[in-house]
């Protein structure tokens, strides 16, 4: 890694494991390049503490490249940091000023416990996926694509809302740790499709119910969940997400 | 729990029941704004004053303002009880850099708070006037309005009479006669008093930026967010209930404290 002259001071969230209080602690890293990404830079501050005989900052990644949704940093504020649109491993450190402070934070829910320092536990998600967040088919061979017709909007609007990554930045976000665009995003892509048809209803509620008992807030569209959206999923998904959720509570046979 | 219950105590029920009392205290400001227009108009409060006995006798009016007390109590206590749940839901260790006007309005971010300002500003406004209309001692006056010209006058009147009005027509001088409850008149003496106006003119701040979100939040909720109508949504929450009500509604006080100036 090539080095840089950027000094930064970071103040980032520790704590042990589930039980135990956790802190901000203040790391000092010097000679970071701006080309660095964010998850680079803390790959460097590691290495510094392992030198140091000290215990690592424990922090999700994975893919690095944006699209396996588990990086989770609520940096200076804001999930995946300053930028619109991208995850933290996107995040480079050309955003940043040489001399800056920077706060780093795990995502904040009830329903996302910190499992040690920045990883949080979003179980929660795979759950309320688990609710319903699939499609039962028995498969064999593929049909020809042509024998279902599927208009160009409902396609695109539908491959919109699977472009979310399930990374959490929306509860993070959201003043009332909310997951609305998350199982928004989930139940559009199905409710546009012929396929999601058939358990239609019966995802939608026992998405939510799901959604409830994992202690999510309720939804009061301030819009942050949108704004901070790496995948920049739309609020639209939402409104059809209470069409969807309200519809089928009134005629779906789930009495 | 009935399906029914289950719906309307899920997240997405309760704000349900927040978006339809939310809109329904929307259009009772409509009506509201209407009615009291006939404030500013030239004619000691006659006008006003018929409207006052009309607006408390109607039984349909009445049966409806029933309703509107039962919506804004369940509007304010549900808000308060979804504000402590949504609090909860961020867990006990809050962010401790918290950058949210990044990607949200202030306004959008503080119902709550916006609201019980709305809460305290209508138990103060119903006990000014509502109450006092109701139960307190409003006098009388006797307005005569000649049919010909139109041309008001009116006395203060000491006598007796049965309810809250009296009309009839004074065929010798060609006047119509009302004898009514005065309510324009206490709205008068109440606003000379400046902290009050202060009060009121900052209340409806509160409402201006509690519905330029809440309008439009309303029917997002119900699942309404169409291009095809989102333009006159947001017209109607910004333009009309975000400026041209608690405007109209400012100017009330503001137009009785200069006036007494």
């Amino acid at each position: 890694m090539s080095a840089g002259d950027m000094n930064l001071t970071l103040k980032v969230w520790r704590q042990k494991n589930k039980k135990t209080e956790g802190k901000i602690e203040t790391y000092q890293v010097a000679g970071i390049s701006p080309d660095m990404s964010f998850l680079e830079m803390f790959d460097v501050l590691n290495e510094q503490l392992i030198s140091e005989g000290k215990e690592p900052i424990a922090f999700d990644h994975d893919c690095r490249e944006g699209i396996c949704g588990m990086c989770s940093m609520y940096i200076n504020g804001r999930p995946h940091g300053p930028k619109g649109g991208i995850t933290t491993c996107q995040l480079h450190m050309r955003s940043f000023n040489d001399g800056d402070t920077i706060v780093v934070e795990p995502w904040r829910a009830q329903a996302f416990p910190v499992i040690k320092d920045l990883v949080v536990d979003r179980t929660a998600f795979d759950r309320i996926q688990a609710a319903g967040g699939f499609i039962s088919v028995n498969t064999g061979n593929a049909q020809d694509a042509n024998s279902i017709p599927i208009s160009k909007e409902d396609a695109d609007e539908a491959f919109a809302a699977a472009a979310c990554i399930g990374c959490g930045a929306c509860v993070a976000a959201c003043k009332n740790a909310s997951a609305m665009l998350f199982v928004s995003a989930k139940v559009s892509q199905f409710a546009l499709l012929p396929q999601g048809q058939p358990e239609r209803k019966m995802r939608v509620e026992r998405m939510v119910a799901q959604m409830d008992e994992e202690g999510f807030g309720s939804c009061t569209n301030t819009g942050a969940c949108s704004a901070e959206c790496p995948k920049e999923i739309s609020l639209e998904h939402i409104a059809r997400l209470n069409r969807e959720y309200l519809g089928a509570k009134l005629t779906s046979q789930g009495v | 729990m009935s399906w029914l219950t289950q719906t309307l105590t899920s997240s997405i029920g309760k704000k349900l029941v927040m978006a339809l009392t939310g809109l329904f205290l929307c259009s009772f400001l409509l009506v509201h704004m209407s009615g009291n227009l006939q404030l500013f108009k030239n004619d000691n409060g006659l006008a006003f004053n018929v409207y006052a006995v009309f607006m408390t006798t109607n039984p349909l009016v009445k049966t409806i303002s029933y309703g509107l007390y039962a919506f804004i109590l369940l509007h304010a206590f549900e808000g308060l009880y979804l504000a402590a749940q949504n609090r909860k839901a961020r867990g006990n260790q809050r962010y401790v850099v918290y950058n949210g006007k990044a990607n949200s309005s202030w306004f959008s971010r503080n119902m709550a708070i916006l609201g019980t300002v709305l809460l305290v500003f209508i138990v103060v406004h119903m006990s000014n006037f509502w109450f006092e209309y109701k139960f307190g001692y409003v006098p009388y006056t006797q307005y005569e309005q000649s049919l010909a010209t139109g041309e008001v006058t009116s006395t203060p009147f000491e006598g007796e009479i049965k309810g809250k009005m009296e009309e009839f027509v004074r065929e010798e001088s060609q006047t119509r006669v009302v004898i009514v409850k005065d309510l324009y008149r206490s709205v008068m003496e109440g606003f000379k008093n400046p902290l009050l106006v202060l009060f009121y003119v900052i209340a409806m701040f509160a409402v201006s930026f509690h519905l330029v979100h809440g309008f439009q939040s309303a029917f997002q909720t119900l699942g309404i967010n169409h291009p095809k109508y989102n333009p006159l949504l947001n017209f109607l929450g910004a333009g009309v209930f975000g400026i041209i009500i608690p405007v109209g509604f400012a100017l009330m006080p503001l137009y009785f404290f200069f006036k007494s100036m």
